[in-house]
């Protein structure tokens, strides 16, 4: 992973990786969605709303897969300083708050013909909604901090690492307290899906985790940009005030 | 009595919002991208 503290050698590697991620994750989510869309059968008890389950599943596993990331760069930018820690961070928190909010008012356009209600604050919805004011919350203090100490603040990365102890809460809430939401349908290493519903969700996953990684990377370059902008105009003013 | 929903006008929504959501924030993060390796790239020229 220190191979990529140096911006120049992460930009190298972005240039190419990002269109690829962004390019192919678009074909493959569009792909899946078409056949869960048109292709997948009717599901014998929810009939044609399990077709949201395409969209909102990869939802709520990016949302929670963006947590992860700015935890992991939050303990990496705290433990061993890594340069692009912060920035990575930053580029996790706007699409992962994207997709919590897009698997909240899906789940609440399923919750409708499924259970006849848009929204119970049982353990899973009221989780997942603590998310969503998580990154709101990480968003405002990392702008604050950026502000105020040039981004040099390790309160985000403190709140990044605390906030993470809301996903084992959000994954395992249908287990541990009753819940209208079903329990797991994926489990590591098995399934209680049917082939006709898991291939073109597994499909759509891979598809929105590749579209979530290259929106990553662009707003990675975009930050990165940013700064050498703002340190080269810096650099000139100074120059300049000297003479 | 139940009252008779059309399952398809969730399914509609939900795809209309999932995918209207992820086309806007795909295009934002290219087009912030562009305008922030155009801003840097003209600091450079100066």
């Amino acid at each position: 992973m220190h191979g990529f503290a140096n911006p120049a050698r992460f930009l190298r590697i972005a240039r190419w990786l990002m269109p690829l991620c962004m390019g192919a994750g678009i074909v493959v989510a569009a792909a899946a969605l078409g056949w869960g869309l048109f292709e997948a059968p009717a599901e014998r008890l929810q009939g044609e709303t399990v077709r949201i389950v395409y969209l909102h599943v990869p939802a709520a596993w990016l949302g929670m897969a963006g947590w992860m990331g700015i935890a992991a760069a939050s303990f990496s930018e705290l433990v061993w300083r890594h340069p692009l820690a912060g920035i990575a961070s930053r580029a996790c928190a706007v699409p992962g708050a994207l997709f919590t909010a897009v698997c909240l008012v899906t789940g609440s356009l399923w919750g409708r013909p499924a259970w006849g209600t848009w929204w119970v604050w049982d353990g899973r919805l009221t989780s997942m909604l603590v998310l969503l004011f998580l990154y709101f919350g990480w968003m405002a203090l990392s702008q604050a901090s950026e502000a105020s100490d040039g981004g040099h603040n390790k309160a985000p990365a403190i709140f990044g690492l605390v906030g993470a102890v809301n996903i084992p809460i959000i994954h395992y809430s249908v287990t541990w307290w009753n819940s209208l939401h079903q329990p797991p349908s994926i489990t590591m290493g098995s399934s209680a899906m049917s082939a006709d519903f898991l291939v073109p969700l597994l499909s759509a996953m891979l598809g929105f985790t590749l579209i979530f990684a290259g929106v990553v990377l662009a707003r990675m370059r975009a930050i990165l940009a940013d700064q050498q902008a703002e340190a080269r105009l810096r650099r000139k003013a100074l120059s300049e005030a000297e003479f | 009595m139940r009252e008779a929903m059309d399952p398809w006008t969730f399914v509609i929504a939900s795809y209309a919002i999932g995918v209207g959501a992820t086309a806007a924030m795909i295009a934002w993060s290219l087009l912030s991208m562009k305008r922030a390796e155009k801003r840097r790239d003209e600091a450079r020229k100066r």
